[in-house]
């Protein structure tokens, strides 16, 4: 057996090193007629689950654009991968821009995440799509000029789910105790739960703030009911709402259980006849309009399932950047910024247009209170959801479901 | 009525500690016969679930959780005779990484055959539902878990303690050269109680399929908890390995009830205090090929 000295092995390794140094400039010219584009989102964990459908969203949006030619006649190379936690995301990032050479970033779930690869985007003047993220405070005090965000707002979820249930009186004068998800997101949701709830005369009796790992949610159910209150109100997020409408459904309680955050693939893993109440979607494939409705069969027959509410972001949004690029004809952070800060409209399979509003960054949007279809009137395990009417409704300025300039502290370095 | 709550909470931590049982007893009856941290457990816990989930669509919820276990235990006998018959005398490192590699590889074929997302399952009507003792209030089908808990815990409490099958499991922990030299060849036994092992895990993925969620990383969720709940216990002990599950499970619950902020971490500290008294766990016992 040959044995290698220490002192060959390192000899070997400056000499591979060195190499790479000078090979660099040569691969980086070849791969430039390729538009490298990062992509993170979480495989694993609390919201691997919905991330899984994200990627199926997004890779379908890569195919399509290549078959038709590519941008500007350049293929896309897409980069996805898991984005684990926090710190993991934050490193891929920059690993994504610095040494994959990624002109741009988008994707992720988490909020927390996202304000990580947020300021990797700021640090490297790199833009960065946030897709799945809803806290505020991202669009909020904690906003940056190379930001932007494509999902509905906590605000806007709250909005939404509770001009709902003002209309079926379930909100004045009631006693509401809330499940909330331990970390940014939930807190930021409970924040805007809180100033809803005082502002339409409801009392908040009970809060419980629940790490995300937790799957078994009996000993929380137990002080639900010891609080005795008029309603539940569920803000956690990914895998615990499904571990959370399924142990609620197992306790059988009497109280309404409603919610400010729920996702279609959250709602298909929870099993028949569990889940009630009334909840908020960004989008859902029963849409009844010629673009979500092309959108949802070209999907369905690629993947034999329809489309969830996160494939449906990364695939629009991918959209987006690609139209961004070709009619700037550039990749360049500044003129895509400018393009989007012009309030360029975009179909994203809505009844009304959607555009990223210039000095938040965040794309507005219409959003959908829904209530669950009785089992008998279901065409499919799919077909779960009876959406209510949109929000904002017709006439009333998008807008207005948003928080408002003086509500927002979104100050933007230039 | 303050009290009355705590009770509550005592109870329903009881009974999730029966659910960690079942998962932690065959963990330490395969680490205490073979000597093999098995990592694969939780996802032979995995297996259980998606495989009755599959059989509950066909035969219903009753024949899924007699039958899953049953599927399950027959993969154990591959597992045992193709796997782990090699490590038994083998560094202990190589098998916790064989069977490290083994959940992985598991993981990955779920979500090959079930897909990423997670699949949908739900408590036959039948079984929902609060039961309510005075103010005392309990969810039917976790009593119907406890039940089973209770049979399937005095079930292999007889086979160890009552059998010729468990006198012989119980000396090859303690003297395995002893039961060599009467003659006895310890690897059937070994693989009875690989598939005994494996069989509960599935089963508690069978029972626990309707109220959590089935997805793919759902057995690397679990086996952390099992591993504490094995460590508390300490090896070799059936009785240990019940007191730790009950204690887990009832210590989170008032944790829960007086600091939620703590729960999740107050197993760890359970652990951790366990060990500072007593290092070979509340009723380890000392195993001569351990040490």
């Amino acid at each position: 057996m040959t044995r290698y000295s220490r002192r060959t092995l390192l000899k070997a390794g400056a000499a591979f090193a060195g190499a790479s140094a000078i090979g660099s400039p040569a691969i980086l010219s070849a791969q430039s007629a390729r538009i490298k584009i990062g992509h993170l989102v979480p495989l694993t964990g609390f919201l691997g689950a919905i991330g899984s459908y994200a990627q199926l969203g997004v890779k379908m949006a890569a195919e399509e654009i290549n078959a038709s030619g590519g941008i500007m006649g350049k293929q896309i190379d897409l980069m996805s991968e898991d984005s684990v936690n926090p710190a993991t995301a934050s490193t891929k990032a920059q690993r994504m821009i610095e040494q994959d050479g990624a002109v741009l970033l988008f994707g992720e779930i988490s909020s927390a995440s996202s304000l990580t690869i947020m300021q990797v985007a700021e640090r490297n003047k790199k833009v960065f799509f946030s897709t799945g993220a809803r806290s505020d405070a991202l669009r909020g005090k904690d906003c940056n000029r190379y930001s932007f965000h494509c999902d509905i707002p906590n605000t806007v979820m709250v909005n939404a789910v509770g001009t709902a249930l003002n209309q079926k009186g379930m909100v004045k004068g009631k006693k509401f105790v809330t499940l909330t998800a331990d970390y940014i997101f939930g807190h930021d949701l409970l924040k805007a739960a809180k100033s809803f709830f005082s502002a339409n005369d409801a009392t908040l009796i009970g809060d419980e703030l629940i790490a995300t790992d937790v799957t078994d949610f009996s000993p929380y159910l137990l002080k639900v009911r010891q609080a005795k209150p008029d309603v539940v109100c569920c803000n956690l997020a990914g895998n615990q709402v499904t571990n959370l409408v399924k142990q609620y459904a197992e306790f059988g309680f009497a109280y309404p259980l409603v919610g400010f955050n729920l996702n279609t693939g959250d709602a298909w893993a929870m099993g028949e006849g569990n889940l009630s109440g009334t909840w908020p979607t960004v989008w859902y494939h029963a849409l009844d309009n010629p673009a979500s409705k092309a959108f949802v069969e070209a999907f369905s027959k690629k993947y034999g399932k329809p489309p969830e509410n996160h494939a449906w972001i990364e695939y629009i949004t991918l959209k987006m950047i690609a139209q961004a690029i070709t009619e700037t004809r550039s990749t360049e952070s500044d003129a895509l910024i400018g393009y989007f800060e012009k309030q360029s409209q975009f179909d994203i399979m809505k009844g009304r247009k959607a555009y990223f509003r210039s000095w938040d960054h965040q794309l507005v949007q219409e959003a959908y209170p829904f209530t669950v279809k009785p089992k008998n009137e279901m065409k499919d395990k799919w077909d779960m959801l009876v959406l209510g009417e949109a929000v904002p409704a017709a006439g009333a300025e998008l807008e207005s479901i948003y928080p408002t300039k003086t509500q927002n502290p979104c100050n933007m370095k230039a | 009525m303050q009290f009355g709550f705590l009770l509550e909470q005592v109870v329903n931590g009881l009974v999730l500690g029966g659910y960690y049982l079942l998962i932690a007893l065959g963990l330490s009856l395969i680490f205490s016969v073979g000597g093999i941290v098995n990592l694969a457990h939780g996802a032979f816990y995995a297996l259980g679930a998606y495989i009755s989930v599959e059989i509950t669509k066909y035969l219903g919820f009753g024949s899924a959780v007699v039958l899953s276990p049953v599927a399950v235990a027959l993969l154990g006998i591959l597992f045992e005779r193709f796997i782990l018959r090699r490590f038994y005398d083998a560094d202990p490192i190589l098998s916790l990484l064989v069977t490290f590699g083994l959940a992985m590889v598991t993981e990955q074929a779920i979500r090959i055959i079930w897909g990423a997302p997670p699949i949908s399952a739900g408590i036959p009507q039948a079984l929902r539902g609060s039961v309510f003792l005075g103010d005392f209030l309990f969810s039917r089908y976790r009593l119907l878990i406890l039940a089973v808990v209770a049979a399937v815990l005095v079930g292999v409490w007889l086979l160890l303690h009552k059998t010729s099958f468990g006198r012989v499991v119980r000396a090859g922990i303690q003297r395995p050269d002893m039961v060599a030299a009467l003659g006895i060849r310890l690897q059937p036994y070994m693989t009875a109680i690989v598939m005994l092992g494996v069989g509960m895990a599935a089963l508690g993925g069978a029972f626990f399929a309707p109220i959590t969620i089935v997805h793919p990383a759902m057995g690397a969720e679990i086996i952390t908890v099992a591993f504490v709940v094995v460590v508390i216990g300490g090896l070799g002990s059936f009785w240990g390995v019940v007191i730790a599950a009950l204690l887990v499970g009832v210590v989170r619950g008032i944790t829960i009830h007086f600091a939620p902020a703590a729960g999740e971490a107050s197993i760890y500290v359970l652990m951790f205090l366990v060990l500072l008294v007593r290092p070979r766990g509340l009723l380890g016992e000392r195993i001569e090929k351990f040490e």
